[in-house]
């Protein structure tokens, strides 16, 4: 991942004077439009669904086709911003980074089978829980889609897919509900984290302390190579 | 550097996302049994709960507030009318309190839904449709009785034999408060042994026909003999 690296001996701002290294690029643009695009998405689906779900919302607000056309809507466009981030000629970096989050390397096997408390089990670039948010949300997304489908165009199926289709599209919402919920307190009590999802960016000194294999792997020491500041268990985890 | 940038490592991403979209298919297709068994056991959790909070849970019993119109109907209490028209020796125009001055009939009953909720033992009181039926007086052709809903939009149908039902309700408390306007007050019809579409809400208008004509739904396909367990492909306990 050399390409993530910002031009070595540039510091971008005056931030953190007291830092060896400028700051690391995190995410690529491309990544960033797309976490943003897809998060609006999901914030506009929680929050309809949350009027058309509750009973004292529904009462309250009211207007209950709008709601529901602007969440089938947006529901159907939550392919787009990944389909125009993926395949589009800007794609490289974050096929790159999908790659590194589909996969549990010996490390993140370690830190599961431990629970998190294996002091040598460091994180990569991104930390396991931050893999499975990742890949509970991709799964969810056409799993979400199907159940909408077919609780949209009930016309088709069995009645009983309807009821099934509900059942699932309920539970699942919970689940993401819960997720997000998770997702967002981790990331505003962590303005770091927040930082590079926002610009890109991330302090060097936050990089080695959460994501200290990535970070080592970008300022260039070799992998295995005895760093002893590393070895100080940092506390890792924080951000998701 | 990550082993799973170079493409190693477990392929957790995809055992996710393969295992939701699994889980989900199923869902839809069985996921109307294990609704079922899911009612059965949050029922009496919910029962014992006194914040109030698993109500939120799906599938836990509760109503869902559904118009088939953008707004909320509303009516006041003074503001009133039911109108008994059609084939009718004399046709009427009720206030609440000629309402409430039919003998009252009070009904606790599961309310079932054809999308698969059920609330348990919901207290209904109203009047018997048959005593507002007898004291317009129905002409020896009337053999059918449609409802009309203020919202301008819903209709609904029953035949006389269903319609003269003991269970059959012009209903006026819910869970022994007035009907709110959120479930179709200040007066419903409650049809205790169908499917709670049969159950217009916001009810304006009943009027003595020759045939039955259908509903709103049933135009939409649900079946026009709504019997909580024998209809619409759904096998739910029956109600009465």
């Amino acid at each position: 991942m050399a390409a993530a690296t910002t031009p070595s001996g540039e510091r971008a701002g005056g931030r953190r004077t007291s830092e060896k290294h400028p700051p690391l690029l995190r995410f690529a643009p491309v990544e960033r439009a797309l976490h943003w695009a897809n998060a609006t998405l999901f914030l506009v689906l929680i929050a309809t669904a949350a009027v058309l779900y509750l009973a004292p919302l529904s009462a309250l607000v009211g207007r209950r086709p709008l709601l529901r056309d602007i969440h089938v809507i947006a529901g159907f466009l939550l392919p787009v911003p990944w389909l125009v981030a993926r395949w589009g000629p800007w794609s490289a970096p974050l096929r790159a980074d999908v790659r590194r989050m589909a996969r549990f390397d010996a490390l993140d096997r370690r830190w599961a089978r431990s629970f998190g408390r294996d002091p040598f089990a460091k994180v990569g670039k991104f930390h396991p829980l931050q893999k499975l948010n990742a890949a509970f949300t991709a799964g969810s997304i056409p799993v979400m889609i199907g159940t909408g489908a077919v609780m949209h165009w009930f016309g088709w199926f069995p009645l009983e897919w309807r009821t099934g289709a509900t059942f699932v599209h309920d539970w699942v919402s919970l689940a993401i509900f819960v997720v997000v919920a998770i997702h967002i307190s981790k990331a505003v009590s962590d303005r770091e984290a927040m930082r590079g999802m926002w610009s890109g960016e991330v302090g060097a000194r936050w990089a080695r302390r959460h994501h200290p294999r990535w970070y080592y792997e970008v300022i260039g020491h070799a992998e295995g190579e005895i760093v002893p500041r590393v070895l100080k268990p940092g506390r890792t985890g924080s951000d998701t | 550097m990550d082993d799973q940038a170079a493409g190693g490592g477990t392929p957790v991403g995809r055992r996710v996302v393969l295992g939701m979209l699994g889980l989900g298919a199923a869902g839809v297709v069985w996921g109307s049994k294990l609704a079922d068994v899911f009612n059965r056991v949050l029922a009496p959790v919910q029962a014992m709960d006194g914040t109030g909070l698993t109500s939120l849970l799906p599938a836990a019993g509760r109503f869902r507030i559904y118009s088939v119109v953008g707004f909320l109907p509303r009516r006041t209490p003074a503001e009133y009318r039911l109108r008994v028209t059609g084939l009718v020796e004399r046709p009427l125009e009720l206030t609440l309190a000629d309402l409430q001055a039919l003998t009252p009939v009070r009904l606790v009953r599961d309310f079932q839904c054809v999308t698969g909720w059920r609330v348990p033992e919901v207290p209904w009181k109203g009047a018997a449709l048959s005593a507002v039926l007898d004291a317009a007086g129905v002409k020896p052709e009337g053999r059918a009785v449609s409802f009309k809903s203020f919202d301008r939009s819903y209709t609904e149908s029953l035949t006389l034999d269903q319609a003269r039902r003991p269970d059959v309700l012009v209903a006026y408390e819910l869970e022994d408060k007035p009907v709110s306007g959120a479930h179709g007050g200040p007066v419903r019809l409650y049809v205790a042994p169908m499917y709670g579409y049969k159950s217009c809400k916001w009810l304006e208008e009943i009027e003595v026909t020759a045939t039955v004509v259908e509903g709103y739904w049933e135009e939409r396909g649900y079946d026009t003999d709504a019997w909580i367990g024998r209809s619409n492909g759904r096998r739910d306990d029956p109600v009465g």
